[in-house]
């Protein structure tokens, strides 16, 4: 055994240091379906508490929709539970093939390919399609995938302030000597749910000419008129070279992912991208339960609309309350904390209250930056909505933050 | 080197990473990576903008971010590769 009592004692020394510092994870048992209304073990051994579920991606409410659930047990049943190889060998069946077509209809692009999640979509595109000659010019607040999928590659990074274009101009300037030239940036930002602005990325791309890739995990499925994506919400389809995307949030938030975009490099991910060429593919009973996912938003908008107007009210009605929230559209709603402690103290209090919702402090977000950050569902009905600004506001009164803005918290708080 | 090169940097520093409104006075002490006002994904562009001004290569193994925590640490690292 290779296993000593050194190497023991340096991992129990780093797990101690992480909870010395903060930075432990624990996680919940959930004993119910994804859904609004949740039945959580927390903490363990506690008995079961039944809880609104305000922290999950679960934006169309589709992780336990009937037809969904049914889809999949129908793709169980005829096309079985794995595939035991790797797609180009013989784990690729006709509805892999149809889910991808489906994808690359609903998102607008010529061609999809699929990936076991959107983490190795990311860890695998940029070392596909650019080398060393080349330029990776990323947003600063990129997705933790894209950063590791950036590191796989040999291309020259350059980063540019967040969302600031003028900033990204300089960059592409500096890497005007590049053979090619790629702007990365998610199309929803995860902490503020804030927008990149695609159409000003698109002006500066063709100005340029660089490709753009997109990682719009926060988006597919909702953002834009029939929900295919920040692109569309910018009204940019088909101008978005690269789109990497989940099932595993909006789309039935199972797991899986994919790169979808110009047909050349989705080909190019077929033979090149390893986290496709060395693991096995989305299982069968995912594939068809997506399809049927998408199915079902392609014929109604009805989900999408009502997470926009559940959003809306959440957004007004919260800030009424004297909440000090990042504006903006989008489901994810950050209150805004600033204090690392009291974000935990409040989300530990609104927990107390059936409110589930997650304090997010450095180095997740920017010191001085803690927040609750809460997620609207379509799944929400208007009285989950109502429950959770009626105990926002009790727990906020009890801190006495209610109608302070940022300097008064911190002064209250520190930061 | 010296002032010369410590001003450079705080320059830089400035422009680079923070926001034009920004009021924040940054010093050849003031922690830059474990304050949160760089971070590791971004340090890329200090350090190439370094290389480049100085006609420099700095290994990838001694550009830890303890290195590039505050000014004073970057010029002692960059002492190694400079000639006189």
């Amino acid at each position: 055994m290779a296993y000593s009592t050194k190497a023991k004692e340096f991992y129990t020394s780093e797990l101690k240091g992480m909870r010395a510092s903060g930075t432990f994870k624990e996680e919940r048992y959930i004993q119910s379906p994804q859904a609004a209304n949740i039945k959580v073990e927390y903490p363990l051994g506690a008995a079961p508490k039944e809880v609104i579920n305000f922290c999950a991606n679960n934006y169309l409410g589709l992780s336990s929709h009937p037809e969904v659930v049914e889809a999949a047990h129908k793709g169980l049943d005829t096309r079985g539970y794995g595939m035991s190889s790797v797609r180009f060998i013989c784990g690729t069946q006709d509805i892999h093939h149809e889910l991808e077509k489906k994808l690359t209809e609903f998102l607008g692009t010529e061609d999809t390919i699929l990936f076991a999640s959107c983490m190795d979509a990311n860890a695998a595109i940029f070392d596909v399609v650019l080398d060393k000659d080349d330029a990776m010019i990323a947003d600063r607040l990129v997705h933790a995938s894209i950063v590791d999928g950036i590191k796989l590659c040999k291309a020259q990074l350059y980063n540019y302030k967040h969302s600031n274009m003028a900033h990204l101009e300089e960059k592409l300037q500096e890497a005007s000597g590049c053979r090619l030239r790629m702007i990365i940036t998610d199309g929803v930002f995860s902490m503020d749910g804030d927008i990149a602005k695609l159409d000003k990325i698109v002006e500066l791309a063709e100005k340029y000419e660089a490709m753009i890739l997109v990682d719009d995990s926060h988006a597919t499925g909702f953002m834009g008129k029939h929900g295919r994506g920040s692109h569309e919400y910018y009204n940019v389809v088909g101008k978005i070279d690269v789109i990497t995307t989940t099932l595993g949030k909006a789309l039935g938030g199972a797991s899986g992912g994919c790169v979808s975009g110009r047909r050349e490099i989705v080909e190019l991910c077929r033979q090149r991208a390893r986290p496709y060429l060395f693991s096995n593919t989305v299982p069968p009973v995912i594939v068809a339960a997506a399809r049927k996912v998408l199915d079902v938003i392609s014929i109604t908008t009805d989900r999408r609309d009502k997470l926009e107007a559940n959003t809306k009210y959440f957004r007004e009605k919260i800030t009424q309350a004297g909440f000090d929230i990042k504006e903006g559209v989008h489901p994810i709603v950050p209150i805004m904390l600033y204090n690392a402690k009291l974000a935990q103290d409040m989300a530990h209090d609104l927990y107390g209250e059936g409110i589930y919702v997650i304090g997010f402090s450095f180095p997740v977000v920017p010191k001085g930056q803690a927040r609750i950050r809460v997620q609207i569902s379509a799944a929400h009905e208007q009285e989950h909505l109502d429950t959770a600004i009626t105990a926002f506001t009790k727990i906020g009164e009890k801190y006495k933050i209610l109608g302070k803005k940022k300097e008064e918290i911190i002064q209250m708080y520190g930061l | 080197m010296g002032e010369d090169l410590k001003q450079l940097i705080i320059n830089y520093v400035k422009r680079e990473y923070l926001e034009e409104d920004a009021d924040q006075e940054i010093t050849e002490n003031t922690p830059l990576i474990s304050s949160g006002i760089v971070d590791s994904f971004s340090m890329v562009s200090l350090k190439t903008f370094l290389e480049k001004k100085l006609q420099i290569k700095i290994p990838d193994e001694k550009a830890t971010t303890d290195a590039f925590d505050t000014i004073n640490n970057i010029i002692n690292l960059l002492k190694e590769f400079i000639k006189e």
